[in-house]
């Protein structure tokens, strides 16, 4: 229901008047303890073309950098009276931590290596738009797998609607016991991409890592990095996605991510702006104006 | 209700006082019958089933009190304490842990050095000890630090600290990691007849680890911390331990791995020991579930299976001792993502109450649960105390085993109130805690 939704939300962006009164009077804050581009102007543009009133808070701009805790900034926010709190934050559990204490909805908008849950949802937007369908399709999942939140969230968001998941990285980067989760786990790319429907290459996130994890950004790009070589394993019509940032020649070759017949990524991004819409909207279907309930929207 | 020592019969200087109709509970002697206590000047005078009656007492004129078949047991040696005290005094202090103590049978207290500053010096030994006598209802002892400044380098004066009264070297919350360091501390502790108390966890493995490594820390999003931290260390103490014929105790046990190598090696003749603490049996990695920083503790709660194993490691004789591992903190320590949190939780408390589930589960007897918590700790650290012999000091808690209760936060005395077991009902508790023979401690109903 909610792809549904975000499916007439792409209509509604690709007009010429993006603008419509669902959330006028509601207030949104963008909170986010860690950098973003995508997710933050993405929910800022969501929430505006929906009529609302958007703020946003970076850490790098306020309290937090003068050491006020999580909670106190919580509550500073939440005595502001806002509607729908979209917060990202560095450690897992942080936004969880954060929608306990505040009587608004919360959206997370990334926590830690926990989940995006917002990603997944235009992940799976964009699969379906041109695939037709979720389930049945075999999605590999490929690189710092251990580090990564939208992996988690895919995975729950994919196996749940029927797909085939499977996850591809060098054994230091993919955790143990993924397999509980419900995926199939290699570590030769070529044997994990043959017969895939799509590709979905992540970032080597080295600002979470303590220590070496991978011997050389050479090495990497030689045995994980998405090439043509690599992509010639897998269905002839795969399609190749990227939550982004891109480290062109870390993880993805640019001739790859720029092919516009295979590549998805330009699309994600625009279908972020749909899916946090819808997910805006559905939320606050359900706020009472003026006895909010408690709790967050994990979506 | 706490009183202080200084009042009532029994105690050093007052009039004598006997505890009639008790179930005496003596590991050391293997004591288990209906008797009596008499204590006078702050010893046992007198002890033994003969004094099951208060008409036993003849005309002696000492006040009898009736204690209605509860058990009497020596109080409770609790060797792993952090006390807050010098230099955090907001999460606890000597008189906040001591009334928390009292309330769960406890009468002494051993407290790691990890205090600000860190216990590395005689001075500050002596200062602890006299600052515990003067502030705290029951008695403190303290270790000190194996390395300057926990630093694990550069050992410290352990002589001259055996002397000033640390009962044992520990780094506390840090492993001594430095094979080198730690052989030499195993070796040059033996001349002076003191543990050195071991944290068994690999830094290096355990590096930014929060909790147990496995599923549920993956699917958290959470670093955690291996099995095999803990094992690895444990078997290099216990190769060091082999070579230098020092002696070293293995602190809080948690997983089964760890469990089999000290059995193995127990049952080789090494000179080691060990203690766990009660979130190892009572508690799983499951506690932590939606990012409870109250479970966050170190080592980690662990699986299934290594509780379970622990369980075992205490029938079987290969654990020798339960510690309450009390680490208060405040709320602004623990009320953070659970990665920023800090490690521990307080068990003062709930000791007893937690290590008695055992015994209403069937997995220990009634004896063996409370050798445990008295003989088995003051066994490892030569105290003279955990015993109930005749003129041993008259330290001691009566307690009804079966008595159920709810732990509330709410009504601890610790300072700190992080406790993963509120809410927990639990059968046993402590109806009166004496030190010295004064009564620091009588449960109101």
């Amino acid at each position: 229901m909610l792809l549904d939704l975000a499916e007439y939300y792409v209509e509604q962006n690709r007009a010429r008047d993006k603008k419509s009164a669902l959330l006028r009077g509601r207030t949104i804050i963008n909170l986010f303890f860690e950098n973003s581009t995508r997710t933050r102007t993405s929910f800022e543009l969501a929430g505006k073309r929906l009529g609302g009133d958007v703020v946003n808070i970076s850490a790098e701009a306020s309290s937090i950098k003068k050491g006020e805790t999580l909670i106190d900034t919580a509550m500073t926010l939440n005595a502001m009276l806002p509607d729908v709190l979209v917060v990202r934050h560095p450690d897992s559990g942080g936004v969880k931590l954060l929608s306990e204490k505040v009587n608004c909805a919360v959206i997370n908008g990334g926590d830690g290596t926990h989940e995006h849950p917002t990603q997944a949802l235009l992940d799976a937007l964009a699969i379906r738009r041109r695939k037709g369908r979720l389930q049945g399709l075999t999605v590999a999942i490929c690189g710092d797998i251990l580090h990564s939140r939208v992996c988690r969230s895919n995975i729950h968001l994919l196996n749940t609607m029927g797909a085939r998941v499977r996850v591809i990285g060098p054994p230091t980067l993919v955790p143990e016991t993924i397999d509980r989760l419900g995926v199939e786990v290699f570590h030769d790319m070529k044997a994990g991409l043959r017969n895939c429907d799509i590709v979905m290459m992540l970032r080597l996130q080295t600002e979470r890592m303590q220590g070496s994890f991978v011997p050389s950004i050479r090495e990497y790009f030689h045995f994980f990095g998405l090439d043509h070589d690599k992509l010639a394993c897998a269905k002839p019509d795969a399609l190749i996605m990227h939550p982004g940032p891109m480290n062109r020649g870390v993880e993805i070759d640019s001739e790859v991510a720029d092919d516009i017949d295979r590549s998805l990524i330009r699309e994600q991004v625009e279908m972020g702006v749909a899916v946090r819409m819808a997910c805006l909207d559905l939320l606050t279907r359900t706020l009472a104006s003026n006895a909010p309930p408690n709790g967050g929207a994990r979506a | 209700m706490i009183q202080p020592r200084s009042i009532g019969a029994g105690r050093k200087g007052g009039p004598p006082i006997a505890y009639v109709n008790a179930r005496l509970l003596d590991p050391a002697s293997a004591m288990d019958s209906l008797g009596g206590v008499i204590v006078a000047d702050g010893v046992i005078a007198d002890i033994g089933p003969q004094l099951a009656r208060a008409a036993a007492l003849g005309a002696r004129g000492i006040e009898a009190v009736d204690c209605q078949c509860a058990c009497l047991a020596p109080g409770l040696v609790d060797m792993r304490v952090q006390l807050r005290e010098p230099g955090e005094e907001h999460k606890e202090t000597m008189a906040s842990a001591g009334a928390a103590a009292a309330a769960g049978g406890i009468t002494t207290m051993i407290c790691l050095p990890n205090t600000r500053p860190v216990l590395d010096d005689a001075a500050l030994v002596e200062s602890v000890m006299r600052r515990a006598r003067e502030t705290a209802c029951v008695h403190i002892r303290p270790y000190a630090a194996v390395t300057k400044g926990l630093a694990g380098r550069e050992m410290t004066e352990m002589g001259l600290l055996a002397e000033a009264g640390a009962v044992g070297f520990t780094d506390a919350t840090h492993a001594v990691a430095d094979s080198v360091v730690m052989r030499r501390a195993l070796a040059y502790s033996k001349a002076f007849n003191r543990p050195i108390i071991q944290h068994p966890e690999e830094p290096s493995l355990a590096q930014g680890g929060v909790m147990n490594e496995g599923e549920i820390a993956m699917r958290l999003g959470l670093t955690g911390i291996p099995i095999v931290a803990e094992v690895i260390m444990v078997e290099r103490d216990l190769r060091l331990v082999e070579l230098t014929g020092g002696r070293c105790h293995i602190a809080h046990l948690s997983t089964a791995a760890a469990v089999d190598a000290v059995r193995r090696a127990k049952a080789r003749g090494i000179n080691v020991t060990a203690d766990t603490a009660p979130q190892y049996f009572a508690l799983n990695e499951l506690a932590v579930g939606d990012y409870r920083t109250f479970a966050k503790v170190s080592p980690p709660l662990r699986s299934e299976e290594d509780r379970q194993a622990v369980v075992d490691g205490l029938k079987d004789g290969t654990i020798d001792a339960i510690a309450s591992d009390h680490a208060p903190h405040d709320q602004d320590s623990k009320r953070l993502p659970f990665a920023q949190a800090a490690f521990g939780m307080i068990g003062l408390e709930t000791l007893l109450a937690v290590t008695l589930e055992l015994v209403h589960n069937r997995r220990l007897s009634l004896m063996q649960a409370v050798a445990k918590l008295t003989s088995g700790p003051a066994a490892i650290l030569g105290l003279p105390a955990g015993t109930l012999a005749k003129n041993a000091a008259a330290d001691l808690v009566l307690f009804d085993p079966e008595r159920p209760w709810r732990i509330a936060e709410k009504k601890f005395r610790s300072k700190s109130k992080n406790s993963p077991f509120d809410g927990r009902p639990v059968q046993g508790r402590a109806l009166k805690t004496l030190v010295d023979g004064a009564v620091v401690f009588t449960l109101e109903e």
